[in-house]
C-alpha cells in the first residue's frame, strides 16, 4: 500500500528514483512515515470504537501536526543545513500560510458564526466594521486562498531575501532580523484593528470545501495530505539539494566569498533557497491550521522560530531528513512531557538545546551515524563530518 | 483704585451683616461658640443656610472652626438627636463612639439611630475646601500655601478677593506670588471692567494653570467686545505654544527615559555580544535575576523598603554575575567562534532559568514596591512634571554607562579586555590569561544585566518573562548601535527611545514600535555593521 502510494506521487519523475535510492535514510523515512499514517488512518476509519485496536481523531490530528511540523523543520533545514542561513524567523512564514487558510475557513463559515452575518466575520461584526476590507477579499474561493498561501510567504521571503542578501547581511545579524521580523509580524496582528482577529486570531472552523472539519473522514484525509505534502516536499528539497545548484548552495555554506570569487551571484541562489523554504513553511502551517481549528498571533512569537531551529538541531542538520526525525521527536517529547510533567518541559527542552550543541552537533542522526562506524565499519572515513561543522 | 475699594464694599457690608444680624449674635456673644449654637447653625435643612454657616465659621477664622469644617467635609459630624448636640462619631463595632468637636471629650457610646449626620452636598463640599484653603493661605509652608491659592482660584468671589490681594505684597515665594497674581488676574478678567479685562490677560497669558485655559475658552465664544476678543485669542495663542513646547519637552523626557532603560538593557549586551562575539540569549533572564535580587532583599528585610535599591544593586550584579561565569565556565567556553551555536544554547539556558524561577518562586509577577524618595513626581510648573522614578533611571543609566567605560579604558582589566578582543593570540603571549578574562567579562555584561534588573524593577512586573520582553530590543539596539561600540549603543539606545515616543502620538504605541522594528530592519541592510562600526573580533566573521 505504502509503495503504491510513493510511485504515483514519483510517476514520471524517473530521476527522483535514482537519487531515492542514493539516500536510503529518506527511502525509509518517507515508507515508515506514509505506512504509520496509512496505519493510523486504517484503525481509525475501520476499526470500531472501543476496540483495543482502535486510534481516536485525536491521535490521527496529533500525527497531522506532527507532519506539518515535520515539513517545516524541513523548510528551515533547506536554509539553515544547506545554505547556512540560521533564520530564526520561519516560524512567520508557518503561520502567514496558516492565516491563509484561516481566511478561507472562515469565509466559509459563512451565517453561521455568533451574529449569523453572511458576509463579516463575527470578530469584524464585534468591532462594527460595515465591509470585507480589501485583503479579505477573494478568500472565499478555496484555489485562490491556496494561491495565497504560498504568495504570501514567498514574497516577504522575497522582499526580505532580496534586500538582505544584496547588502551581504550574514550569520549572526540576519538571524537577529528575522527575530525582528517576526517580532514585529506579532505585534501586528496582535492589533485589533489589524483585520485579523487580534488576539483571538481566526477560529471557529466549520468545514473546508463542504467537507465538516469535526468528522473523522475530514481529519483523516488531512492527515493523508500532511503526509503527501511532506513526502513531495521531501523530494522538492532532496533534488534541489543533489542538483548543481544545490552543490553551489553548499559552496556558498562552505564558503561564501569563495564562491562569490569564482562567479556566482551568491545573493540569487540564496534568494531561491530561502523563497522555495518560505513557501514549505507556509503549506505547513495551511495544513496545520485546519487540523489545530485556530490560528493566532501567538504562532509569530520569536520563541516559536527558535523552537523550531532546536527540531533540527536535535534531528541532524544538513541532511532533510534529521530535520524531520528532529521534530517528530521533540514534538513527541513535548506532547509527553506537557501531558505527564507539564513543569519540567521547559527545563528538559532547555537541557536539550545545551546537549545538542554541546555534545550532538550533528544531531541524533550524526550519533547514529558515529554508532554505526564505530560497530560496523570501524575504518571507514569521516570526510564528510567536516561539512556540518562549517554551516555555521 | 477706585473701583477695587468699590468691588470690596459687598464684603464689608457681608461682613457687618453678619455681625449685625440675628444669628449673628453667635460671633458676637462670646469667641469660643459653644457646642449648642454650632449645633444649631449646621443642624439646619436648608442648603443656603448651611452655606451661610460656612462663611460664618470661615469669617471667624480660628483652629476651632477649621478643625470642625474638616471633620464636617470627611462625613465625621453628627448631630445627637436627643440631647441636640454636635458630636463627631467613630464606627466601633455596632454603635458608634460620640466626642465633642470641641474638646475632644468623649461622651460614650451610643446606636446609630440616635444620630443624624450634619448635610452636604457637592456644592457645599467645594465651599468647604475654598474656606479650609484660606485657613492654609496662612500657612508657613510654602507648598501648602500654593496648593491653598490654587484651590481658592477655582471659584474666586468678593470675599476672598482681598485677602489676596493683601498676601501678594507680603509673599516671599515666587512660585506662591505667581499664583497668586494669576488669581486675581482670573477674577478681574472674569468680573472686572473692560479695561480690566484686557490688563488682565497679559497676566493671564503666562500662566500655565488649566483654570485659564478653560476661563478663556469658554470666554471666548461669550465675549462681543472686539478688542478683547483680540486680546483672548493672543493669549490663547501664546497658551498653545508654550503647551506645544512642554508637550516636546515631555515626550523627549519619555523618549529619553524609554532609551535609558534600552541603554540599560543593551549595555551588559553591548559587552557579551559586542565585545565577546558571544550571542546571550539568557540576557534578558540575568535582568529577571537583578529584579527578583531586588524582591527578595525586599522580602528579607520589610523595614528597609528606603535603603532597598541600594543594597540590590550590588547584590543583584554579584547574583546575575555569578551566574554570568557559571554560564560561560560550563557552556560558552566550548562554543566560542560558533556564534550561531552559542546562541541555542543560551537560549536553552534562558528557558531552564526562567522555568527555573517559575518554580522556585511563582509563574505570577511579584509585587516589588518602590521607595518614597522614587515616587510622586517633579513639578515644574503647572504645565508640566516629571515622575521622579523615570529621572532617576535617566541618572542611573548614564552613571552605569560612565562606570563601564572607566573599566574598559582606564583599568588593568580592562586594558586586557580589549586587547583579547582585538587579538586573541598576541594578547595570550603577552602572558594574558586569556580564558579567565573571558570569564570575567561575561561575568561583567551579566553583573551589569543583573543591575539593569534593580532598575527594571521599579518600572515594570518582575515576572519570569521580565527578560524576554526585552530581549529583542536589546539586540536591537546593539545591533543598529555597531557591534563592539559603547557609544554606539548610548546614541542608538537614546535614538531609538526618543523616536519611539514622538511617533507614539500619531501612530499608536504598537505601531511605533513596529515602525522601529522595520526602520532597523531596513538601516541593517544598508549598513549592515550598525552606525559605528568597530574592528574586533566580532567583526571578523
Amino acid at each position: 500500500m505504502s509503495s503504491a502510494t510513493l510511485s504515483t506521487s514519483m510517476k514520471g519523475k524517473g530521476p527522483l528514483c535514482r537519487f531515492l535510492l542514493d539516500d536510503p535514510a529518506g527511502k525509509w523515512l518517507l515508507i515508515a512515515v506514509f505506512a504509520v499514517s496509512i496505519i493510523v488512518s486504517g484503525l481509525n476509519q475501520f476499526v470500531p470504537e472501543g476496540s483495543a485496536l482502535h486510534v481516536s481523531s485525536y491521535t490521527v490530528t496529533l500525527l497531522g501536526k506532527y507532519l506539518c511540523f515535520g515539513l517545516l523543520a524541513l523548510a528551515l533545514d533547506l536554509v539553515w543545513g544547506y545554505c547556512g542561513i540560521l533564520s530564526l524567523g520561519h516560524g512567520a512564514f508557518f503561520a502567514l500560510g496558516g492565516y491563509a487558510m484561516g481566511m478561507y475557513l472562515m469565509r466559509q463559515i459563512g451565517d453561521r458564526g455568533v451574529y449569523g452575518n453572511p458576509e463579516l466575520p463575527d470578530f469584524m461584526v464585534f468591532l462594527n466594521w460595515q465591509e470585507l476590507p480589501w485583503y479579505w477579499q477573494g478568500f472565499d474561493s478555496f484555489w485562490f486562498a491556496m494561491f495565497m498561501v504560498a504568495l504570501v510567504p514567498g514574497l516577504l521571503a522575497f522582499l526580505f531575501g532580496w534586500l538582505a542578501f544584496r547588502s551581504r547581511v550574514t550569520g549572526v545579524y540576519l538571524s537577529i532580523i528575522t527575530q525582528a521580523l517576526t517580532y514585529a509580524l506579532m505585534l501586528m496582528f496582535f492589533q485589533n484593528d489589524f483585520g485579523f482577529g487580534g488576539n483571538n486570531g481566526l477560529t471557529d472552523f466549520k468545514d473546508i470545501l463542504g467537507f465538516s472539519l469535526q468528522s473523522d473522514s475530514t481529519r483523516v484525509v488531512l492527515l493523508m495530505l500532511s503526509a503527501l505534502a511532506l513526502g513531495l516536499g521531501y523530494l522538492l528539497c532532496r533534488w534541489l539539494v543533489n542538483s548543481r545548484y544545490g552543490r553551489v548552495l553548499m559552496a556558498v555554506r562552505d564558503a561564501e566569498s569563495r564562491t562569490r570569487f569564482i562567479g556566482y551571484r551568491v545573493e540569487h541562489y540564496k534568494l531561491v533557497a530561502f523563497v522555495v523554504s518560505a513557501i514549505l513553511a507556509g503549506i505547513a502551517g495551511a495544513l496545520y491550521v485546519p487540523q489545530v481549528g485556530i490560528i493566532n498571533p501567538g504562532e509569530f512569537s520569536p520563541i516559536n522560530s527558535i523552537e523550531l531551529v532546536v527540531w533540527v538541531a536535535v534531528g541532524g542538520r544538513g541532511t532533510l531528513y534529521g530535520a524531520i526525525i528532529g521534530a517528530l521527536l521533540v514534538n513527541y517529547a513535548k506532547t509527553w512531557f506537557t501531558g505527564a510533567m507539564p513543569d519540567a518541559w521547559l527545563f528538559a527542552l532547555g537541557a536539550l538545546f545545551v546537549v545538542t550543541t554541546l555534545w550532538l552537533p550533528r544531531g541524533v542522526v550524526g550519533l547514529y551515524e558515529q554508532a554505526k562506524k564505530r560497530f560496523i565499519k570501524p575504518s571507514s572515513g569521516t570526510q564528510d563530518k567536516e561539512v556540518v561543522d562549517h554551516g555555521r | 483704585m477706585n473701583w477695587r475699594l468699590w468691588q470690596a464694599l459687598p464684603l464689608v457690608c457681608l461682613c457687618l451683616l453678619f455681625v449685625f444680624s440675628a444669628p449673628g449674635q453667635v460671633l458676637a456673644s462670646s469667641d469660643a461658640s459653644s457646642n449648642e449654637e454650632l449645633a444649631t447653625m449646621l443642624g439646619e435643612k436648608s442648603w443656603d443656610k448651611l452655606e451661610t454657616a460656612i462663611t460664618r465659621l470661615s469669617v471667624k477664622g480660628d483652629d476651632e472652626s477649621q478643625n470642625i469644617l474638616t471633620l464636617w467635609l470627611s462625613g465625621q459630624l453628627f448631630i445627637e438627636k436627643k440631647t441636640q448636640r454636635l458630636v463627631t462619631a467613630e464606627k466601633s463595632g455596632r454603635t458608634y463612639l460620640i466626642s465633642d468637636p470641641i474638646s475632644g471629650d468623649a461622651w460614650g457610646e451610643v446606636k446609630k439611630r440616635s444620630l443624624k449626620k450634619v448635610r452636604i452636598n457637592n456644592r457645599l463640599r467645594n465651599s468647604i475646601k475654598t474656606a479650609l484653603a484660606l485657613w492654609d493661605l496662612k500657612s508657613e509652608d510654602p507648598d501648602k500655601r500654593l496648593q491653598a491659592v490654587k484651590e481658592i482660584s477655582k471659584d474666586i468671589n468678593v470675599s476672598t478677593l482681598p485677602l489676596l490681594e493683601g498676601m501678594v505684597e507680603q509673599e516671599t515665594d515666587t512660585d506662591v506670588q505667581a499664583a497668586l497674581t494669576t488669581a486675581i488676574a482670573l477674577y478681574n478678567f472674569q468680573q472686572g471692567s473692560d479695561e480690566l479685562k484686557l490688563e488682565s490677560l497679559k497676566t493671564l497669558a503666562e500662566s500655565d494653570n488649566p483654570i485659564v485655559r478653560s476661563a478663556l475658552e469658554s470666554a471666548k465664544n461669550t465675549t462681543k467686545d472686539k478688542q478683547l476678543l483680540q486680546g483672548i485669542h493672543s493669549a490663547l495663542a501664546d497658551l498653545d505654544r508654550r503647551q506645544d513646547y512642554y508637550s516636546a519637552v515631555e515626550s523627549m523626557f519619555f523618549g529619553l527615559s524609554l532609551g535609558s532603560v534600552l541603554l540599560l538593557a543593551a549595555i551588559g549586551l553591548a559587552i557579551t555580544f559586542g565585545v565577546m562575539g558571544v550571542i546571550n540569549m539568557a540576557h534578558g533572564e540575568m535582568m529577571m535575576l537583578g529584579a527578583y535580587t531586588t524582591f527578595v532583599i525586599q522580602s528579607a528585610f520589610p523595614s528597609l523598603i528606603e535603603q532597598s535599591l541600594f543594597i540590590a544593586v550590588p547584590m543583584a550584579f554579584i547574583v546575575a554575575g555569578s551566574v554570568g561565569i557559571l554560564i560561560e565556565r560550563l557552556v560558552i567556553r566550548h562554543l566560542y567562534g560558533r556564534p550561531l551555536e552559542t546562541l541555542l544554547a543560551t537560549f536553552g539556558i534562558s528557558l531552564i532559568l526562567q522555568q527555573a524561577v517559575r518554580t522556585i518562586f511563582s509563574p505570577l509577577n511579584q509585587a516589588v514596591s518602590t521607595p518614597e524618595w522614587m515616587s510622586g513626581s517633579w513639578i515644574i510648573n503647572d504645565a508640566l512634571s516629571l515622575t521622579w522614578n523615570r529621572v532617576y533611571i535617566i541618572g542611573f543609566s548614564l552613571a552605569v554607562f560612565l562606570t563601564l567605560l572607566f573599566i574598559l579604558r582606564h583599568t588593568r582589566f580592562g586594558l586586557n579586555m580589549r586587547a583579547v578582543t582585538q587579538n586573541r593570540a598576541m594578547a595570550s603571549s603577552m602572558g594574558i590569561h586569556t580564558s579567565r578574562v573571558d570569564a570575567l567579562t561575561f561575568g561583567l555584561g551579566s553583573g551589569i544585566a543583573g543591575v539593569a534588573g534593580v532598575a527594571l524593577s521599579q518600572l515594570t512586573n518582575v515576572g519570569p518573562n521580565l527578560g524576554q520582553n526585552y530581549i529583542i530590543d536589546s539586540f536591537m539596539v546593539v545591533v543598529f548601535g555597531g557591534v563592539g561600540n559603547l557609544w554606539g549603543t548610548l546614541v542608538a539606545a537614546m535614538g531609538l527611545g526618543v523616536v519611539n515616543k514622538l511617533l507614539e502620538p500619531w501612530a499608536g504605541a504598537v505601531v511605533a514600535k513596529i515602525l522601529v522594528l522595520v526602520f532597523i530592519i531596513l538601516f541593517i541592510q544598508k549598513r549592515p555593521k550598525g552606525l559605528f562600526a568597530l574592528k574586533g573580533r566580532a567583526v571578523e566573521d
